[in-house]
């Protein structure tokens, strides 16, 4: 249909340990269109940032990639060496905003010089002398710290990120990925952290800077609310595998795949009792080829845990990885 | 309702902290936590006490409890007036009052099983029988969901969520009437909130517990609570029964907080947008009412006095000069 910015397709991705081989990702499948926010949702330990990783090509140690594709911009990224990262996509075609902006500034050196690094490192090549660069970087991060709404940018520069308050280091950060002009900005949980009026102003932020500079986001969370706020389509993860995908609206107002409608079901704002989801998440370790969903949904049939749905989208790009979905056709 | 006795009652309570005398330097002032608060928690209920990072919840709560000397102010527990008294005996007439920790994980040792960790709490009451100690924790294990096999194990066994589980129960066997909790669901999954939730709901209604819930996270504070306490830099600026806060609330702050919770009904409202800016540091309070600073609504008389709390309509208080102009209906304009 049209060219997503980013594309992911059959990723499994693998981790060795001691106990063996867990199946960190099994079968993730999405896209990105050209100027959307995408939320990817799921509970702790689901493998969210795990698909960040593996798209930026920082995998934890024993991780491999058994099988799939990521592509960027009509790139394969998987097939990049390390050097060819870091010169042509980390931090410059793709940002990154972390969820502790604290850990991703270094404290002991001024935000300016840090800024300043940031783009000696990515910003592209505009050629003139050492000194000219450095001004016009300079006027550069004044602009995106002023764009971010940091209260008096200029002497900001002069200052140690603990000077800055948790909202204002967000904004930091923000800015920092912006510096290179990325085309996609990966958020991780970036306000987690935040209160909540606080965490309204960054997001409103966001939503403005992806309008403005016609960004491409992939956004992360456990927060349906934020979801609901910000994104434009969701992708629901459970213990590694794509449940379900769609437009946020349509997978909020009527959730199809049985996890996705028990998660929804324990959101306060949903919940008519508090019963929570009954068992616990399966080990990536001892994981079967079917659903993992199958021992704790309500809905599980002895077909779940053998096998795989054939996954159907429909017209909306609605997918629901849920044997209960599947078309009558595509049964084979 | 009205019949119903107090369990706890703050009057114009204050907590100083900090502050120094330095030689031949100008001293450090101390900062004001928590400015006079004046509430009452009957019998029974859950009382949520809501505000953002800083506000002074958590210190109000140590205060409460007894780990914190209050510096101004009345606390009665029953009627019994408990403030003013030395740290020590103070925690001992509060005895009834316990609090159970944000971060389950970091009340529990590590290299203590469970049961050792449980009985700890009853051996330091007192509680001489090693029989009936056990007896004791195996009944509370029970009561939040786990049960005795729990005992030989160790907190990195468990998951965050039962772990909450360990730490409810590890108050639970001192026999406490009133809980002091400090966001119990903080970075607990939704599916495991929702049973934390529930159990909490259940310990009350099974052991007729009163809470003081003090959290940030609205959507849980209106599912959960009877009434709710806005706190905003050491002031409550609004209380009300929760269904009433939520649905008319009178402070700009409390309807600013209100706004800027994501609700799963999506499309943001930008219209609503009322509060600017972050909270000042409480070591540079504005002068007036607190909230000036921030306020859409703030007049200049807001700057100079500091309101309190008036009644709006029964069990409805507001801290705000301005509460008569500004009626509900008046918030669109």
């Amino acid at each position: 249909m049209s060219d997503p910015i980013l594309e992911i397709r059959g990723l499994r991705l693998t981790i060795r340990t001691d106990e063996g081989m867990a199946k960190v990702l099994d079968h993730i499948d999405f896209a990105l269109e050209r100027g959307r926010i995408l939320g990817i949702v799921g509970e702790s330990g689901c493998g969210k940032s795990t698909i960040i990783r593996a798209i930026i090509g920082i995998l934890p140690p024993g991780a491999k990639i058994e099988a799939g594709v990521v592509r960027f911009d009509g790139e394969d990224l998987l097939g990049l060496s390390e050097g060819e990262l870091n010169r042509r996509i980390r931090g410059s075609r793709i940002g990154f905003i972390p969820q502790d902006p604290y850990l991703a500034l270094n404290p002991v050196f001024k935000v300016g010089t840090q800024m300043l690094e940031i783009m000696r490192w990515h910003a592209p090549d505009e050629g003139g002398n050492r000194s000219d660069r450095l001004r016009r970087h300079r006027t550069r991060i004044v602009e995106l710290l002023r764009r971010v709404q940091l209260p008096d940018p200029e002497a900001a520069l002069e200052r140690y990120p603990h000077q800055f308050s948790g909202g204002q280091r967000q904004r930091l950060v923000i800015a920092a990925a912006l510096a290179s002009s990325p085309s996609l900005v990966i958020a991780d949980e970036p306000t987690t952290a935040l209160d909540v009026t606080t965490q309204q102003q960054i997001l409103d932020l966001l939503r403005d800077l992806v309008e403005e500079f016609g960004l491409s986001m992939l956004f992360v969370t456990h927060d349906l609310g934020v979801v609901a706020q910000l994104c434009d389509d969701l992708c629901v993860i459970y213990a590694g595998q794509l449940v379900e995908s769609g437009r946020t609206a349509a997978i909020l107002d009527g959730p199809r795949h049985p996890y996705t409608r028990a998660l929804l079901a324990c959101h306060p704002d949903r919940a008519v009792a508090f019963t929570g989801i009954p068992g616990t998440v399966p080990s990536p370790l001892r994981a079967g080829p079917g659903c993992r969903f199958a021992p704790r949904c309500g809905d599980a049939s002895p077909v779940c845990v053998v096998r795989r749905p054939h996954l159907t989208g429909d017209h909306a790009g609605r997918k629901v990885d849920c044997v209960l979905y599947e078309l009558p056709e595509s049964v084979g | 309702m009205g019949n119903v006795p107090d369990i706890l009652e703050l009057r114009d309570l204050r907590v100083l902290l900090g502050g120094q005398r330095r030689l031949l330097r100008k001293p450090v002032p101390p900062v004001r936590a928590v400015g006079g608060v004046s509430f009452s928690v009957r019998q029974g209920e859950i009382l949520g006490l809501v505000g953002e990072s800083g506000c002074g919840k958590t210190t109000l709560g140590r205060a409460v409890l007894g780990l914190q000397r209050e510096s101004g102010g009345e606390i009665r527990l029953d009627g019994k007036l408990v403030s003013g008294l030395p740290p020590k005996r103070a925690r001992v007439v509060r005895n009834d009052i316990h609090y159970v920790h944000q971060d389950a994980a970091a009340a529990l040792d590590p290299w203590w099983s469970i049961g050792r960790t449980l009985e700890e709490g009853l051996r330091i009451h007192g509680i001489r029988s090693a029989d009936e100690r056990r007896a004791r924790v195996d009944e509370m294990l029970a009561a939040v969901g786990l049960d005795g096999s729990a005992r030989p194990r160790y907190p990195h066994e468990f998951s965050g969520g039962q772990l909450r589980r360990v730490a409810l129960a590890r108050i639970l066997v001192l026999k406490p009437r009133f809980l002091i909790l400090d966001e119990p669901t903080s970075g607990l999954d939704m599916s495991v909130q929702a049973t934390v939730l529930n159990l909490l709901l259940e310990l009350r209604r099974r052991l007729g517990l009163t809470y003081l819930f003090i959290s940030h996270d609205l959507s849980v504070v209106e599912r959960l609570c009877d009434r709710v306490a806005i706190m905003y830099l050491g002031r409550i600026v609004e209380l009300a029964p929760t269904g009433e806060i939520f649905a008319s609330p009178r402070h700009p702050y409390t309807r600013a907080l209100l706004s800027a919770v994501p609700r799963l009904a999506p499309g943001p409202n930008r219209a609503e947008r009322l509060v600017q800016g972050e909270p000042p540091s409480a070591a540079r309070l504005p002068e007036g009412c607190v909230f000036s600073s921030r306020c859409a609504y703030a007049q200049t008389a807001c700057s100079t006095t500091e309101p309190t709390l008036e009644d709006v309509a029964f069990g409805h208080q507001v801290a705000c000069r301005r509460w008569r102009e500004l009626r509900p209906d008046a918030w669109a304009a």
